[in-house]
C-alpha cells in the first residue's frame, strides 16, 4: 500500500479547478480541515468544554444564549471583539504583538500535514510527521514573545516555564511518534494511515497489531498534555500561583486568538496521536462475513467523520483529566519527562526497533 | 526548617524538594527579582499580599502586608452597645459568623454571669458546627483550586449551599447571621429543624467519603502537600497557633476539649491529630488532613446534639436576654475554638457604661499568619502557594 491513486482522484480532480492562474480548488481543498478546526475550536471546543466541566462538577453550564446555551461562544466572541485592544505602556509592543500571532500560526501550520480523509489533506508531505512536530516548536517562540513582551513579572516566570516544558517533553514525543513512523517505515501522514487501512477495521491499527505501541502510545498522549499545557500540566498558566501566565496581559482579541490556537493545538495533538496509533481517518468498524460494515463507512465523508470523532475522543480525555486532577509541580514535572517519560519511550523505541525488524 | 533557603557558599542553595534536601548548584550569578503577590492575586484568598524576594521561583523571603481590610473593629466597640457588636463579630471571619457569635456571646455572659437555658446551648452547638463545616469545606475547596483541582471546589460549594439554605432559614442570612445573642437566640429554631438537619447530615456523609476520596487521597495532590511548609509543634507554639493549624503539627490542643465551654464536656467526639503514617506531621497534607477529618466529628457533635436537645414547646429564647447589658467593672477573657483556631475576646468593662471600654479580639488567621514569614523561606513558587492555602486564612479576621 504504497500509493493510493483511486482515493485521491476526487481531491486531485478539485485541486486541479483553477480561475485563470488562481488556484481556487486548492485553496478550497487546502483551507477545508483549516476551517472546520477554527469552527469548531471556536464554537464547540469552548463550549464543549463548559458543558464537559459542568456536568462533571454538578452543575448546568451555560444555559441562556440559545438552546442549552449553545450560542454562549458566539457572544463570548462578540464581546472578545468589541473590546479595547490593550497594550500595556510598558510592554515591548512588537513582541507583545507579533507573540499571539506566531502561536497561532504554530498551532495551524501543523493542520496542513493532517489527512481528514482520503481525499482531504493539505499537502501530503513525505516527512509530514516529522513537519508536524517540528512546526509545533514555533509555538515557543510565540509563548516566550508573548511572556517577555508583556513586561510582566508573572508572564515571564509562565513564559519560562512553558518554554522548559515545550521542549522537555517534544524528546519523549518525538520518540513515541517515531516508534508509529517504524512501524509505518513512513513519515508521511498518509501512508501511515493507510498501513492501518483494511477490512478489519481497527485490527488494523498500530495500537493492536503489535504488543508494543501501548507505550508509545501513552508516552505520546502523556507529552502531548504538558505540550498543549493542558492540566495536570497546565503549569505555563497555572491561574492560582501566576494569575494567567504568560498571557496575563492580554485581553480583548489577542487574547481569544492565544484561546484558538489552544484549543487548535488541542485537536491537533489528537488528530496525530489518532493518526499514529488509531488509523487516522480509517473506520474502526470490521467487516464480519456478509455484513460489509468496514466498506460501508469507508470514503471521504466518513473519514472525516472517523478521524474527528477520534479527535473528539481525545479531546473528551484532555478535558476529563483537567477537571479532575490537581497541577503538579514545575520539578515533578520535569521530573516525570526526565526520568520517567524519556527512559521508556527509548525503551519502546528499541521494542518497536526489534519487533519491526522480526515481523 | 531554619537551614532552608541559606546559601552556603557563593554557588550553592539549600531547598527542598519532596522529601529530601537537595542543593540547586548556580552556574549564573543572576539577582534577585522583587515579586509583588497581591492584593489582587487569585491565590492570596482575599487582599493578603506578599512581598517575594525570589531567586528564580525559589522564594528567599516572603514578608506579608496587612491592613487592606482593615475596618476598626476594636474602635467601634468601644461606640457601640454589647448587644449591637454581635453584627460585628459576623463580619470578621465571615465564612464561620456562628462561631465568632458564639465566643462573642460567652465572653459577655462570663462578664455578667448569667446563666443560659440548655435548649438555647444545643441550638447554639448544632450551628456552630454546621458552621465549622462550611468553613471547613471552604477551606478544603479553596485549596483544591490553588493546586489547580477545580472540581472538588465546586464540589464542596454544592455542600455548602445546603448548610447555607439551614442557616438561612434559621437566622434569615446567609452569612452574617446575628443569630447568637448575649443570653440567647435571635429565635427558636423551627418546628422541623430537627428533621432537616437529620437529612443534611445523612446527606453530608457519603459526600465528605467521596472528596476525601477525589482530593485528599490524590497522587498528585499528596505530591504537592506532603512534606511542604513543615512547623515543628514546638516552634507552632511559640508561634502561637491553634486550630487545625497547631494540631497538624501534632499537638492535641482543642479548647471544646481543654477549655470546655457551652454543652461540650457532655459530648463524646474526636479531636483529630495527623500520627505521620499518611502525612509527616506539621506539613501542609497533615493540617488538610485535620479540617478533612474535624467535618466527620462535627457530623457526630451534631448528631448526638439532636438527640440530646430538649424539646419546649413554646419556647422563648429571647426570655433570659437582659434589657440592658451593663456589666460591673471588671475585664475578661473568653475563648472559643473557631474553625480556624482560637478566637479570644478580651472585654473591659468600667461598670457604668453599656458598651465596653475595651474589647480586644484575639484572631487565630492573624497569629497563624505570623509564621508566614519563616515558612516560605527557601520555597519554590507553587509550595508557597501551597503553604498559604494550609494556614487557611480569611482576611476579614486577620485585618479585623
Amino acid at each position: 500500500m504504497s500509493s493510493s491513486p483511486s482515493l485521491n482522484t476526487w481531491s486531485d480532480a478539485l485541486s486541479g479547478f483553477s480561475i485563470g492562474w488562481f488556484p481556487l480548488g486548492l485553496v478550497i481543498v487546502a483551507a477545508i480541515p483549516l476551517v472546520f478546526i477554527a469552527l469548531y475550536a471556536l464554537t464547540y471546543g469552548v463550549y464543549g468544554e463548559r458543558k464537559i466541566s459542568a456536568f462533571m462538577q454538578d452543575r448546568l453550564g451555560p444555559m441562556e444564549v440559545g438552546f442549552w446555551g449553545i450560542l454562549q461562544t458566539l457572544a463570548d466572541i462578540l464581546k472578545l471583539l468589541q473590546k479595547e485592544d490593550i497594550v500595556p505602556t510598558a510592554a515591548d509592543k512588537f513582541l507583545f504583538v507579533v507573540g499571539p500571532g506566531i502561536l497561532f500560526v504554530g498551532s495551524f501550520l501543523a493542520f496542513a500535514v493532517l489527512p481528514f480523509g482520503p481525499a482531504f489533506i493539505g499537502a501530503d508531505l513525505n516527512v509530514g510527521l516529522f513537519y508536524a512536530v517540528g512546526i509545533v516548536a514555533l509555538e515557543v517562540v510565540g509563548i516566550l514573545a508573548a511572556g517577555w513582551g508583556s513586561n510582566n513579572k508573572w508572564a515571564l516566570y509562565g513564559a519560562v516555564r512553558s518554554v522548559a516544558q515545550i521542549v522537555s517533553y517534544e524528546i519523549p514525543a518525538s520518540i513515541a511518534l517515531l516508534c508509529a513512523a517504524m512501524l509505518a517505515g513512513t513519515l508521511s501522514m498518509q501512508q501511515i494511515t493507510l498501513m492501518q487501512a483494511g477490512p478489519g477495521g481497527f485490527m488494523h491499527w498500530f495500537l493492536f497489531t503489535n504488543p508494543i505501541a501501548w507505550l508509545p502510545f501513552l508516552i505520546y498522549f502523556i507529552s502531548s498534555l504538558a505540550e498543549t499545557n493542558r492540566a495536570p500540566f497546565d503549569i505555563p498558566e497555572a491561574e492560582s500561583e501566576l494569575v494567567a501566565g504568560y498571557f496575563t496581559e492580554y485581553s480583548g482579541m489577542k487574547f481569544a486568538v492565544i484561546f484558538l490556537a489552544e484549543y487548535g493545538s488541542m485537536f491537533m495533538v489528537s488528530a496525530i496521536i489518532s493518526i499514529a496509533f488509531l488509523g487516522g481517518w480509517t473506520s474502526p468498524l470490521p467487516n464480519i462475513g456478509g455484513l460489509e460494515l468496514n466498506t460501508m463507512t469507508s470514503g471521504p465523508v466518513w473519514g472525516a467523520f472517523w478521524i474527528i470523532m477520534k479527535g473528539f475522543f481525545f479531546i473528551f480525555v484532555q478535558m476529563w483529566l483537567r477537571w479532575t486532577l490537581p497541577r503538579l509541580r514545575v520539578d515533578q514535572l520535569m521530573y516525570l519527562c526526565w526520568k520517567v517519560l524519556t527512559p521508556f519511550s527509548l525503551i519502546a523505541f528499541v521494542l518497536t526497533a526489534v519487533w519491526v525488524i522480526n515481523h | 526548617m531554619q537551614e532552608l533557603g541559606k546559601v552556603e557558599s557563593n554557588s550553592t542553595r539549600i531547598i527542598r524538594q519532596d522529601d529530601k534536601r537537595v542543593t540547586i548548584e548556580k552556574d549564573l550569578d543572576t539577582e534577585h527579582m522583587v515579586l509583588s503577590m497581591g492584593p489582587q492575586h487569585p491565590s492570596t484568598h482575599g487582599v493578603l499580599r506578599l512581598e517575594c524576594i525570589t531567586d528564580g521561583e525559589v522564594v528567599v523571603e516572603a514578608e506579608p502586608y496587612l491592613g487592606y481590610l482593615h475596618r476598626c473593629f476594636e474602635k467601634h466597640c468601644e461606640k457601640i452597645d454589647y448587644p449591637a457588636i454581635v453584627p460585628y463579630t459576623d463580619r470578621m471571619d465571615y465564612l464561620a459568623g456562628m462561631n465568632s457569635e458564639l465566643a462573642y456571646c460567652i465572653t459577655v455572659e462570663k462578664l455578667l454571669d448569667i446563666e443560659i437555658p440548655r435548649r438555647v446551648e444545643f441550638i447554639r452547638v448544632i450551628v456552630s458546627e454546621l458552621n465549622r463545616i462550611a468553613s471547613h469545606l471552604v477551606a478544603i475547596g479553596t485549596y483544591a483550586i490553588d493546586l489547580g483541582a477545580f472540581t472538588p471546589f465546586l464540589f464542596c460549594f454544592r455542600d455548602r449551599e445546603h448548610i447555607m439554605n439551614l442557616l438561612e432559614w434559621i437566622s434569615g442570612a446567609r452569612m452574617l447571621y446575628n443569630y447568637i445573642w448575649i443570653g440567647g437566640l435571635a429565635y427558636d429554631v423551627p418546628a422541623d429543624f430537627k428533621k432537616r438537619v437529620d437529612e443534611f447530615v445523612t446527606y453530608f456523609r457519603p459526600k465528605a467519603v467521596e472528596l476525601y476520596k477525589l482530593l485528599t487521597e490524590n497522587e498528585i495532590f499528596v505530591k504537592r502537600t506532603y512534606d511542604i511548609g513543615i512547623m515543628p509543634a514546638d516552634v507552632a507554639i511559640n508561634y502561637g497557633w491553634s486550630g487545625p493549624m497547631l494540631r497538624g503539627s501534632g499537638v492535641k490542643w482543642d479548647l471544646r476539649r481543654n477549655d470546655p465551654y457551652s454543652i461540650y464536656p457532655e459530648l463524646d467526639f474526636e479531636v483529630p491529630v495527623p500520627d505521620g503514617k499518611f502525612s509527616v506531621v506539621g506539613d501542609c497534607l497533615s493540617r488538610h488532613l485535620v479540617r478533612a477529618l474535624e467535618m466527620e466529628e462535627s457530623l457526630r457533635i451534631i448528631e448526638q446534639c439532636l438527640a440530646k436537645m430538649p424539646e419546649e414547646p413554646n419556647f422563648n429564647s429571647r426570655a433570659l436576654i437582659p434589657k440592658k447589658i451593663r456589666p460591673k467593672a471588671g475585664e475578661v477573657y473568653g475563648r472559643a475554638e473557631n474553625p480556624r483556631g482560637e478566637l479570644g475576646y478580651y472585654i473591659v468593662s468600667d461598670g457604668k457604661s453599656t458598651s465596653p471600654i475595651r474589647c480586644k479580639a484575639r484572631s487565630s488567621c492573624f497569629v497563624n499568619l505570623s509564621a508566614m514569614k519563616d515558612l516560605s523561606k527557601g520555597q519554590l513558587i507553587p509550595d508557597l502557594v501551597a503553604i498559604i492555602g494550609s494556614i487557611d486564612i480569611v482576611l476579614g479576621e486577620v485585618d479585623r
